[in-house]
């Protein structure tokens, strides 16, 4: 089992005929993703053909608009690859059009675009991940964005963070210490973003396939402190946390839009103590976020549940 | 992106905001000329930098005649202020405001923001004009009254007339106080701010309500469609190594340590800081090369890191998802030939063709410390400069 991906999704590409949107769209191919065609306004009635890694060829089917292309292909969830000034329209659109995921991997999308997306959400029952996010992957099964697949094994362990390569550090300390990943959420380094810690969290409380959690936050906002309550209140299953920015500067945005202490509020000190006080561990550095995990994995006797495999 | 006081109130100016007459003025003469065009008997000279406390430092200055604002003036322009907002290093002062001095009665607090639990605008009002809003809102957070904006329909005027009463605007001037507000609101909006502040906003003898500060912050996301506010940024406000940095598309910060930084993604970029300091090491900055890093733009990240004086050695931290270790390889090997390689360099390598990435180093012939993991990076590199 799984969250929000497994092996039967399928999925569309929005922007699939520009580099980026393509280069991802023949890696999720590649990784065995269910990505069943793309939408490109304008380039309708087209067709994109890709030849994967293992020689294959793949023909996929481009649509003007989306609502087309769920009905053509089935799919029931996008990635969105659209530049910035037309992502938000890309979200609205792939909302509209019902789908039950959307996954918004665009960096750069202005925030008051971004709560005009949120405002028009309300209601409706399609999940956006994102913006500025690497994606999200259901290790073995799909992918669905930008992360390396490779460095993913199937498990036990959910893993949801603000930044990308965090993830992949994090999965990646994992994997070679042979514990397999449920689903990588990657959540977004925007301040207005789809999916929340907590929306996360809960359904990896709720995936009997997760038996451990490891939460990776930044600088900037208070979400990391509303996970903590939240964990503290509901979550059946050990959370494992890294605050990155200890080192930041005030009023700086460190790269994501949303890492930025402000006002004096959103430091990483603040978000440690909160997550230690609501009992979930911190790694002390990036480096230990592994480690850190299999010590508590221990502490609780799952660890052998949660090993997966033997790595080299 | 900051833009100057003086731009923040031509902006809100524009909305309808009521804002005393002022000029900016580069030098002292200029700054005598505006005041003589003003023909105010009190006349406001205030530094322009992009920080707040300019009060506080000897930044603001109150002149009651034409020589008060030569002296002040003169005192002014290319002083360097500290405040809680510049570091202690500080910033010169090469633009002051020069402003129609008024009959202040009361001052009081405007603000807004972006919040992200509710994902929508906030307007803040607080009675307790003049201060420094945080400390506000540590003391005496009630004081701080808020508005969630409904983004569908905009700041609506009872939500206005609400805050204005709450903060105990004089009856009579609670209907101007929310047109203020409803304008503030409208240029947040249209250009696209991540902060507007007005503090203080003063209510007059003689029954006029003003944006007396005005402190505007961009989404530097939205600029693209925002010629006008683009103009309106002084490079002298900025680090030049940051400047030269957003040319390549690379995002640089520049810190005050000795162990420069560079590093694929901002949270991986971020939590490297975070390790060499954990290591008793001091980041020399902040910089993400981003995902789609190419030879050049590693050759420019080198340089920049190197045109820092305060650097005495250099920590590489790479996790090669879709960016290949090979490429970033090259990429260090042909800058460090480029720019020549006197410092320590430590360079971590993870991810898709880390052991070419690693060969290619090697085979180098410079001194490269190559490391497994970012602790044994940052160990290795904090002792190198020491």
């Amino acid at each position: 089992m799984s969250i929000l991906i497994n092996k039967d999704t399928k999925v569309i590409t929005q922007g699939i005929t520009g580099a980026t949107g393509l280069f991802h769209a023949k890696g999720a191919l590649d990784y065995g993703t269910q990505m069943v065609g793309g939408v490109t306004p304008g380039k309708g009635g087209q067709s994109v053909d890709i030849t994967l890694e293992s020689g294959k060829l793949v023909s996929l089917p481009i649509f003007n608009t989306v609502v087309e292309a769920k009905q053509v292909t089935g799919a029931t969830a996008s990635v969105i690859y659209v530049a910035p000034p037309f992502a938000a329209d890309a979200i609205i659109e792939a909302v509209d059009a019902d789908l039950d995921l959307v996954i918004c991997i665009t960096e750069g999308i202005p925030v008051m675009d971004m709560i005009k997306v949120k405002r028009y959400m309300e209601g409706k029952r399609t999940i956006l991940v994102g913006p500025n996010c690497p994606g999200v992957i259901t290790p073995g099964e799909c992918k669905i964005g930008i992360m390396p697949g490779y460095i993913h094994t199937p498990g036990h362990v959910g893993v949801v963070s603000r930044s990308g390569t965090l993830t992949y550090e994090a999965v990646h300390q994992l994997s070679t210490r042979g514990i397999g990943q449920s689903t990588a959420v990657g959540i977004g380094g925007d301040p207005v973003k789809g999916m929340e810690f907590i929306d996360v969290l809960s359904r990896f409380n709720e995936d009997p396939d997760t038996y451990a959690v490891i939460m990776i936050g930044e600088i900037g906002g208070t979400a990391e402190e509303e996970a903590a309550e939240w964990i503290k209140a509901n979550m059946t299953k050990p959370v494992v946390g890294f605050i990155g920015g200890a080192t930041a500067p005030p009023g700086k945005r460190m790269g994501h839009a949303g890492a930025i202490i402000s006002g004096g509020k959103g430091t990483a000190a603040e978000k440690i103590a909160k997550l230690q006080e609501c009992g979930v561990q911190v790694a002390p550095t990036p480096s230990e976020m592994g480690s850190t995990l299999v010590k508590v994995l221990e502490e609780q006797g799952i660890l052998e549940k949660c090993v997966t495999h033997q790595h080299a | 992106m900051n833009i100057h006081e003086y731009q923040g109130k031509e902006v809100l100016r524009q909305y309808g905001v009521v804002v005393p007459n002022g000029k900016v003025a580069y030098t002292v003469d200029e700054a005598v000329a505006a005041a003589e065009e003003l023909g105010s008997s009190v006349v406001v000279v205030k530094a322009q930098i992009h920080a707040g406390g300019r009060g506080k430092a000897g930044g603001v200055k109150v002149a009651k005649s034409i020589d008060e604002v030569r002296t002040y003036a003169d005192e002014i322009l290319g002083k360097v202020l500290v405040t809680h907002q510049t570091g202690p290093e500080g910033k010169e002062v090469k633009r002051l405001l020069i402003e129609q001095g008024c009959n202040i009665q009361k001052e009081y607090y405007v603000g807004l923001v972006v919040d992200r639990a509710t994902g929508r605008v906030v307007m803040m009002a607080s009675e307790e004009g003049g201060t420094e809003i945080e400390e506000v809102a540590a003391k005496t957070p009630e004081k701080i009254i808020k508005e969630i904006v409904d983004p569908a329909i905009g700041l609506q005027t009872f939500q206005a007339r609400r805050l204005a009463y709450a903060i105990n605007v004089p009856n009579e001037l609670v209907n101007k106080t929310a047109k203020l507000m409803m304008s503030l609101y409208q240029a947040f909006v249209d250009k696209d701010c991540s902060i507007a502040e007005i503090n203080p906003l003063v209510i007059t003898g003689e029954g006029d309500v003003m944006a007396l500060d005005a402190k505007l912050n961009f989404d530097s996301n939205a600029l693209f469609r925002h010629k006008d506010i683009q103009a309106l940024r002084d490079y002298d406000e900025e680090d030049e190594k940051e400047i030269e940095a957003s040319k390549y598309d690379l995002s640089y910060i520049a810190l005050d340590g000795n162990i420069g930084c560079m590093v694929n993604g901002a949270g991986l970029a971020m939590a490297t800081m975070d390790i060499i300091k954990y290591y008793g090491g001091e980041p020399a900055n902040f910089l993400d090369v981003g995902g789609g890093a190419t030879t050049e733009k590693v050759t420019e990240a080198f340089k920049i890191i190197l045109s820092d004086e305060n650097v005495k050695g250099i920590f590489v931290n790479i996790f090669g998802g879709i960016m290949r270790c090979d490429v970033i390889a090259n990429g260090v090997v042909e800058a460090a030939k480029e720019v020549g390689l006197e410092r320590p360099l430590v360079v971590r390598l993870e991810g898709t063709n880390v052991e070419i990435g690693k060969r290619i180093l090697n085979e180098s012939g410079l001194n490269i410390v190559s490391a497994d993991s970012m602790a044994d990076g940052a160990q290795k590199i904090v002792a190198l400069v020491q």
